[in-house]
């Protein structure tokens, strides 16, 4: 065999983040090559620079044997390297063979499409990868699995021999996942070389040759697929070098303060994305979800927190059904909310600090009422929640995108916890801060615990998670499907009931009875 | 100190700019821009042009913050044209059909106005929250509907009786009382400086104008409604997490913003007393560009409200001194416009990057002492 690719040593830099630390990667020529990492890892910024979206700022790539330097995609598809991007880019109102040849049209003097030509072309890709497809479909008419396959046959038709597939499996149920793995076994029979970019062990192991895997931007490991097991994959991902937070003694109560009963969530496409999950969280416990990401963790989120509206089952707080209660309401009622993604969810980037400490208390002393905003009070609090939860700023007038990300975090845990919630909702609490902010974090949590709160913990460090919480539950494909207690499991055992190698009997039953 | 430099850097830039292309463009079309400059500047000196500035200002203003209540949380509502012509029709038509004490008259008017304005707006913003139609496909749509077809059809319908005297000042809706026009503010004025002559008059709807400015200025500073509608703009999904009623706020926004449209049109009904065959066209449009101006901010519009207005008037004394032609004005605006919204760019890009290494360089020397 030889290497199709080959990088080494490749470094980007963006403002405040390494995303690539000196990255490693060879690959060889027909193989099926998974990369797999966390959310953040640094998976989708080395396949940008692999396709030439992004220029690295140090390290080379050779492709072929030869040095190669990509200053556009062009450059990269012209080195037989494409792309299918996780979000099909197709044309609804066309059909598949119209989609095919956008942008490399062939045509006759005088601008004429070659039709004839362009299908007798295509016909000849498809056969030789083996794909099916009618070229004369409206795409619009099309299955998710289907269109996923005009997207791979898109890039053949311009000649590529390394497929690039970012995450190609998050949108597919089951079924296509087998046929899209039945297409990708056939491409490499015909000497196709494919980069496969997915967190979920089980498809990586199903499908995969060799792996390498990302953590923090580097390559913690590469190796082909060979005895290797799902817990070593999500040992390898997670990682276990950061310190650990000590379990303390039990502050749980008997007073449920958060029941969620038989609740099932369905996307919008009619997909349920959680189903029949009950749990309850009593006062001063923390309850740690665990799961492999995109297992509907964050659609339980959403549900609690009444940014999406349950399909069927109840969500009660204290003794009050807030099931159709507006978010302003439910917050008002004393949950807080850290979101996983503090860009996205947490922050308002361009206003000053005062005004995001405000940001989700506005109705409320001291930061307003129903109709003003106090804003003396408001900086007064921001200001004690500098001081307590130690945010680093000058002052309390710069915005919140002159802050480093832990201090942003500090921040946004700082305004959830001063504003004395009886239930916080922390999705990733410490992902993507310092370890000294880290260990802050974990302290604050567990104070308001000792206070009487409960906390609905969700995070991918594993450690993190069997450090803090009181109780475990396991997330797999919108379900729960184990409870655990924390002080006799090692990441390792949790990873297998992660990826759904180990299994337990009661896991989906109620557990109000718990702890 | 450097803040306030940075600050006043993009506004001086665009101006000096600005100076620059116009004088290209005034020389290209065989002007001296030199005298067409003395001449703009010359006739803005006396009181009388002042008072015109003033009066094209006011409804230049409001219809600038209809615009920047939208523009706040990034909706963008291109109707306020047809909600100001049409609010004005309608207003017009139930002024004329009452008659009573000013201190009821004069508001029972402005309400109507406002009412139309914000109805005709949220149905914009019903349209997006319930069938998700984008409010710059729909308020265009219905600035036709409003002005091709509501004023063409009422117009007709609402004409007053003209009897024998048929002459084209008796075309329009029915005159309004005098009880239902807005005092002029001359007498304020002449408070201060001498008579106002040629018998120009400043409109009342100035202090209606001022009060909208600071209005809008306690919405967004001080209420809560203007902390959600910010926050909406700047980031909607914490805003949503953080419990502001996204679907909620597009209909509220879209109805505040319709309801100050509605006053755009009392200026030419205080002037005028009753809906024109040929209202005064364009001021939603140009309000646009006033709030872009602007910024969207209650003071910033001040100014390029006033500065948009002076270009206006001058377009007029421009044509009459011959010194060049009035489509000059039109340039000058376009040209002030694209100039100012790329140094706005530039320098919120500058003073990130300057808050940035300030907030950095702070932490350290704070970490250095301690």
């Amino acid at each position: 065999m030889t290497t199709a690719i080959e990088l080494s040593g490749i470094t980007k830099r963006f403002p405040g983040v390494i995303a690539n630390d000196s990255v490693d990667l060879a690959i060889e020529q027909g193989e099926i090559h998974a990369i797999c990492g966390e959310n953040g890892a640094g998976k989708s910024t080395l396949m940008k620079i692999l396709y030439g979206m992004q220029r690295p700022d140090e390290g080379t790539m050779t492709v072929g044997g030869d040095t190669v330097e990509f200053a556009s995609p062009t450059d990269a598809i012209d080195r037989g390297i494409g792309m299918v991007h996780q979000h099909f880019m197709l044309a609804d109102q066309l059909t598949v063979l119209e989609n095919i040849i956008l942008g490399a049209e062939p045509t006759a003097s005088g601008g004429a499409i070659k039709f004839k030509e362009a299908e007798a072309h295509l016909t000849e890709v498809a056969d030789a990868y083996g794909l099916t497809i009618d070229p004369h479909d409206l795409v619009e008419s099309l299955e998710v699995g289907e269109r996923q396959r005009v997207e791979i046959i898109k890039v053949l038709y311009r000649g590529a021999n390394i497929l690039i597939l970012d995450e190609p499996t998050a949108v597919l149920v089951p079924q296509e996942v087998e046929a899209l793995f039945e297409n990708m076994r056939e491409l490499k029979a015909a000497g196709t070389t494919i980069i496969f970019i997915d967190h979920k062990l089980d498809e990586v192991l199903e499908i995969s040759d060799s792996i390498t895997v990302l953590r923090h931007g580097k390559t913690v490991a590469s190796m082909a697929n060979d005895g290797v097991t799902a817990h070593d994959l999500a040992e390898l991902m997670v990682g276990s070098e950061l310190p650990t937070p000590d379990t303390s003694e039990s502050t749980v109560t008997t007073e449920p303060a958060l029941t969620v009963q038989s609740v099932t969530l369905a996307d919008d496409d009619g997909r349920s994305v959680i189903e029949d999950v009950s749990l309850t969280i009593h006062r001063g416990e923390i309850l740690g979800i665990a799961g492999v990401e995109g297992n509907g963790q964050s659609d339980l989120v959403d549900a609690i927190i009444g940014t999406a509206t349950v399909s069927s089952g109840s969500i009660s707080l204290f003794d009050d059904d807030i099931t159709s209660l507006s978010v302003r309401k439910r917050r008002e009622r004393g949950v807080g909310y850290v979101p996983e993604d503090r860009h996205h969810e947490g922050l308002m980037l361009e206003a000053p600090l005062w005004e995001n400490a405000a940001l989700g208390h506005q109705t409320q002393a001291p930061y307003g009422s129903r109709w003003f905003i106090n804003r003396s009070g408001a900086r007064a609090q921001t200001e004690t929640i500098r001081t307590e939860f130690d945010v680093r700023t000058p002052n309390i007038d710069v915005s919140a995108q002159a802050l480093s990300g832990g201090n942003q975090q500090k921040l946004i845990i700082g305004r959830e916890l001063t504003s004395d919630p009886s239930l916080l909702i922390a999705a990733h609490p410490t992902r993507g801060i310092d370890v000294g902010a880290q260990a802050a974090v974990w302290e604050q949590i567990r104070t308001a615990r000792r206070d009487g709160l409960a906390t609905l913990l969700i995070s991918a460090d594993l450690d993190e998670l069997i450090g803090l919480s009181d109780t475990i539950v396991v997330m797999l494909r919108g379900r729960l499907v184990a409870r655990l207690s924390p002080e006799n499991i090692t990441p390792r055992d949790l990873g297998a009931y992660m990826t759904g190698a180990a299994t337990q009997d009661s896991g989906t039953q109620d557990n109000g009875e718990a702890a | 100190m450097r803040k306030l430099l940075f600050n006043l850097a993009a506004p001086v830039g665009a101006f000096v700019l600005t100076l620059v292309i116009s004088s290209i463009a005034l020389w290209l079309f065989g002007s001296n821009p030199f005298e067409a400059y003395a001449d703009m500047l010359g006739h803005a000196s006396r009181l009388e042009t002042q008072i015109e500035i003033l009066n094209r200002a006011t409804p230049l203003y409001l219809s600038a913050v209809a615009a920047a209540i939208g523009f706040r949380m990034n909706l963008f509502n291109i109707g306020v044209e047809g909600q100001y012509l049409f609010s004005f029709l309608i207003a017009a038509q139930v002024g004329s059909l009452v008659t009573l004490p000013a201190i009821l008259h004069i508001p029972l008017i402005m309400i109507v106005a406002m009412s139309v304005g914000a109805m005709f707006a949220g149905i914009a913003g019903i349209l997006k929250v319930t069938r998700g139609i984008n409010e710059v496909i729909s308020t265009i749509m219905l600035n036709s509907i409003a002005i091709s077809g509501l004023l063409a059809a009422l117009q007709q319908r609402w004409q007053a009786d003209q009897g024998e005297n048929f002459t084209s000042t008796t075309l329009g809706t029915t005159p309004i009382a005098e009880s239902g026009l807005l005092p002029k503010l001359n007498g304020v004025v002449e408070i201060f400086t001498r008579e106002i002559g040629q018998g120009r008059e400043l409109t009342g709807m100035l202090a209606i104008a001022i009060v909208v400015g600071i209005v809008y200025h306690l919405l967004l500073t001080r209420m809560r409604f203007g902390f959600d509608l910010r926050a909406s703009g700047l980031n909607p999904f914490a805003a949503r997490a953080g419990g502001v009623p996204p679907k909620h706020m597009v209909v509220a926004a879209m109805v505040l913003s319709g309801a100050v449209a509605g006053l755009i049109g009392m200026v030419e009904l205080a002037d005028g007393g009753k809906f024109p065959p040929d209202p005064i066209q364009g001021l939603g449009f140009a309000g646009i560009a006033v709030a872009l101006l602007g910024r969207n901010h209650p003071g910033g519009m001040v100014f390029s409200a006033l500065l948009f207005a002076f270009l206006d008037v001058s377009a007029g004394i421009l044509q009459s001194t011959q010194a060049a032609t009035k489509e000059i004005v039109n340039i000058m605006q376009a040209i002030v416009l694209i100039v100012a919204v790329i140094a706005y760019g530039i320098s919120k890009r500058v003073q990130g990057r300057e808050e940035a290494r300030t907030t950095a360089e702070a932490l350290q020397s704070a970490e250095a002492n301690a």
